[in-house]
């Protein structure tokens, strides 16, 4: 009796064809849900890096985040050399300047400004130097490099290009890969 | 065979209210017009044969194109931008640039002898209503004046851009682009272009100040085109789908066929272009339409392989019912 | 408290805790359907699958769809049909299958008409079909009303103005309808409402009454023949399937069902992709302009029949032949006086009311379309006077009909 109502092999078959069909409409549904074409194209910002000044947070927008835009003053890039010093053990000379962008004689820290932990946006003290996340208390020092926990990273850094006195986020270029390959920052 | 009768019953009733719902009832509401391919026959042939060089000396000096014409390509900028153009002249005159291309020689070389005729725009323009045509009619510059036409043309059609290196776009903003905005973005060869104004692409601003200064500009040149032509010509981003390929075509011919009267001219173009300003209108109104085709051929071969399947499905279970 | 044992499987899980065998014997399995059915037995499918496409294509369009005079038409015309990947196959295959779901509704109803199917013990069938034929127009209506072109706008404009009941100069109520003066923000939003959340829970609820009406009287067959079907079934499971005057709903019917739905499809994805512009009017591709109304407005063409009923009148008797015309349907089991439910080839004048009726209904819709000069005036004119004749008279030929 049960056979009566258990499908033969046509039955099947009409099965697998209309799951097909199911599954065909299942990418449709799918593209739907991609970010829309102006979306993507808008996915680019291009910075006039000329336009900033020493120890002095910008904050832009790229991709609907915040971007950080802090020019590092003679005496940021000083204590930064005498702070890398003192942990490699060298002299000064060997700054670590991996997380800042140098365009032009300048150096930026261009970063994502959301705190690596959970999201909040860290707020930046010109006076200490330093950004202090209000909502768990992590801390960076002005190159964005994490000073104290609960972040488990640096602040992010946005893919970039430079193209001459002109930042263009959203594009790779060399440089970005590089410090992609060094582990600087994670791919944003 | 009676469930065979019953389907042929059910598919006339529906194919003849079909039948009189759509092209019986739109026949009645609609004029239908054919399609005279572009041939202006209201207009005289070109009998001789230009010269560049005498065309373009006609041009730049005793035509006195120049005076009111851009033409980019020959390194000559419109000599007023275009708000202060149609400020004085109702209507920007047009960069001539790539005009050999877009419009008929014969369509072009009339336009010249007596505008408001092959515009038709003669109801309009006329000692009775005492209203001038901004373009004044070319009288001669003293020779045989066909055969001075023949050589403006002639160099019209010698600085354009080829026939076929004539872009839908392109074809759209040199025939239609003064008068109708487009305010949809298009995909053009993969790139992303910004919606047209009247006054060309809307650029990206980063500045609501410099956003606003354009969209004044805009607002500008629009009240002085609704002020010349009674009202403002419509945003096209939909007519391809609103109007159709046929209307657009034969509308584009001649606008007489469908609006007795209206401020629209008679644009000139060649059948080429006009079918470049339709796809056009298609690139930005039905810009999905291959993708469409493409998925519909598979979709209706999918259909019919499940038609097949549930049929043999359908016997299959049927066969002991019997 | 029932008493579960452990599991053998997870069918046994299932079915110790949901009853899913008892669920498939009463819904599928052992849901008796008569064998004496001909194709048009499968259009309940039909809408089912339509509605079904009708839900998953909407769900899509609700994503990127703007409920906003200054963004609706945009956000329709631009971004769902050329920015959202496939945005433009949900709309197709919203438009179309909109206007076809109609085509087999009015097939639907006449084919109940033509077999007696809203008689003896299926009223209920027929009237919870009626309320569900109301509720697909309202949603159709509301549907239209948002791309905000030139047809939505004005047609938002004129069915609204129906409701200022002509000589009452109602016109409180239709602004109360509107929450404005004119179609306008307020009015979009509700009805924007009404087509995504208030009509569909309707529909829903009326389907689930729909297919319980049927579950008493059973569905009706093609001879009006009265069949026992517990005999009959016992007939069935006993293995005499041949003989049996009855079939499973699972996988008898279904396979017969689905057969027709695959030919059924093959129509409608034809439309959806190559003859679409029937069901999406071109002139509702212009957005919508208060200031001016398209040279020729008209509904959609499956309320064409009962917009030519008001035409042709004054307003006040239009108003009220257009009232007639929608509710009189739902008499229909109460008008028809015959005791036969069987096909209208067997019952004499009704056979003749049958097709009068139904070429009366076309040549109203054609009527209904077509722009409002002579002949055509005339013919409508006739052609509503006919549908009032029919109605009046049906309970006078069926109270005479003989028994068969």
């Amino acid at each position: 009796m049960k056979n009566n109502s258990r499908r033969g092999f046509m039955g099947k078959a009409f099965g697998a064809v209309a799951g097909v069909g199911a599954v065909a409409s299942l990418y449709a549904m799918k593209r739907s849900w991609d970010p829309l074409p102006s979306v993507k194209a808008a996915g680019f910002t291009t910075l006039d890096m000329s336009q900033y000044k020493e120890n002095e947070l910008v904050v832009e927008k790229w991709r609907g985040k915040p971007i950080f835009v802090l020019k590092q003053s003679k005496e940021m890039l000083d204590t930064e050399d005498k702070n890398m010093s003192e942990i490699t053990g060298k002299s000064t000379g060997t700054m670590d300047k991996k997380r800042l962008i140098k365009i032009g004689d300048d150096h930026f820290l261009v970063c994502v400004g959301l705190c690596t932990h959970l999201g909040c946006i860290p707020g930046y003290r010109p006076d200490k130097k330093n950004f202090l996340c209000a909502c768990h208390g992590g801390m960076y020092d002005d190159t964005g490099m994490v000073t104290k926990s609960p972040p488990p990273r640096g602040l992010d850094i946005p893919p970039f290009k430079i193209d001459g006195m002109k930042l263009v986020l959203g594009e790779s270029s060399p440089e970005y890969e590089q410090m992609l390959k060094d582990g600087i920052t994670l791919k944003v | 065979m009676k469930e065979l009768f019953i389907l042929a019953v059910v598919t006339v009733f529906t194919l003849v209210t079909y039948y009189l719902v759509e092209p019986f009832a739109h026949s009645h509401m609609h004029a239908h017009h054919e399609s005279e391919k572009f041939a202006y026959k209201d207009l005289p042939a070109l009998t001789k044969t230009g010269n560049v060089a005498r065309g373009k000396d006609l041009v730049m000096g005793a035509g006195a194109c120049a005076g009111c014409h851009g033409i980019k390509v020959a390194g000559m900028p419109a000599p007023m931008d275009a708000v202060t153009a149609a400020q004085a002249y109702g209507v920007n005159p047009p960069d001539l640039s790539n005009a050999g291309a877009v419009f008929d020689p014969k369509f072009l070389a009339a336009l010249i002898k007596n505008p408001t005729h092959a515009l038709m725009l003669e109801n309009k323009f006329n000692a009775k209503t005492g209203k001038t045509f901004p373009m004044p009619q070319f009288y001669g510059a003293g020779g045989d004046i066909d055969q001075e036409i023949a050589d403006m043309v002639a160099y019209l059609q010698s600085i354009a851009v080829p026939k076929d290196k004539l872009t839908a776009n392109v074809a759209f903003e040199t025939a239609c682009g003064r008068c109708h905005a487009i305010h949809y973005e298009y995909n053009l060869d993969g790139k992303l272009h910004a919606p047209w104004t009247q006054i060309g692409e809307k650029p990206k601003f980063k500045h609501k100040q410099d956003e606003l200064a354009f969209e004044t500009k805009v607002l500008d040149y629009q009240d002085s085109l609704t002020k010349y032509l009674g009202k403002l010509p419509p945003d096209l981003s939909m007519y391809i789908r609103s109007r159709g390929e046929h209307f657009l075509s034969t509308f584009v011919e001649d606008p007489d066929n469908y609006l007795k009267g209206t401020a629209m001219p008679r644009v000139g173009v060649d059948a080429v272009a006009a079918e470049k300003v339709i796809e056009h209108l298609a690139d930005v109104g039905d810009s999905k339409r291959h993708i469409r085709e493409e998925v519909g051929k598979n979709v209706m071969i999918y259909i019919i392989i499940f038609a097949i399947f549930a049929i043999l499905w359908k016997k299959e279970v049927w066969r002991d019912l019997h | 408290m029932a008493h579960f044992t452990k599991a053998t499987s997870m069918h046994d899980w299932l079915n110790q805790r949901l009853g899913i065998d008892t669920l498939n014997r009463v819904l599928a399995t052992e849901y008796w359907i008569p064998k004496n059915i001909n194709f048009l037995w499968a259009m309940g499918m039909i809408l089912a699958i339509t509605f079904g496409m009708l839900l998953i294509s909407g769900i899509f369009l609700l994503m990127y769809y703007q409920p906003n005079v200054n963004l609706a038409f945009d956000s329709v015309n631009y971004t769902i049909m050329q920015e959202v990947g496939y945005g433009w196959l949900w709309r197709h295959v919203h438009g179309v299958a909109a206007s076809v779901v109609f085509l087999i509704i009015y097939i639907h109803m006449f084919t109940g008409i033509y077999y007696g199917s809203y008689k003896k013990g299926r009223e209920m069938i027929w009237i919870s079909g009626m309320l569900l034929f109301v509720a697909f127009s309202a949603e159709a209506f509301s549907g239209y009303m948002l791309p905000w072109g030139q047809m939505s706008y004005w047609a938002g404009m004129v069915i609204t103005n129906l409701f200022s009941m002509g000589g009452l100069h109602m016109d409180g109520l239709v602004e109360w309808i509107r929450g404005d003066y004119v179609p306008a923000q307020a009015y979009l939003n509700r009805f924007f409402m009404l087509h995504v959340l208030l009509i569909p829970l309707a529909i829903i609820g009326l389907i689930g009454l729909h297919f319980g009406a049927l579950r008493i009287p059973h569905v009706n067959n093609q001879d009006g023949e009265e069949v026992d079907f517990d005999v009959e079934a016992k007939k069935y499971l006993a293995g005499d399937k041949a003989n049996s005057k009855v079939i499973r709903f699972m996988n008898d019917f279904l396979a017969k069902d689905m057969m027709v739905v695959g030919i059924f499809l093959i129509l409608f994805f034809y439309l959806v992709f190559y003859h679409y512009d029937f069901a999406m009017d071109p002139v509702n591709f212009d957005p919508a302009n208060g200031l001016k109304t398209p040279t020729h407005i008209y509904p959609e063409w499956y309320f064409l029949w009962s917009y030519e009923i008001l035409r042709p009148f004054s307003t006040n008797v239009g108003l009220i032949a257009f009232a007639f015309a929608q509710v009189i349907f739902f008499a229909l089991p109460f008008l028809d006086r015959s005791p036969n439910a069987v096909p209208a080839s067997r019952r004499g004048l009704f056979k003749i009311w049958f097709w009068a009726m139904l070429i009366d209904m076309i040549i109203l819709t054609a009527m209904g379309k077509v722009p409002p000069i002579e002949p055509f005036g005339t013919i409508g004119f006739y052609a509503a006077l006919t549908f009032f004749g029919l109605w009046i008279a049906l309970p006078f030929i069926t109270m005479f009909e003989k028994k068969v």
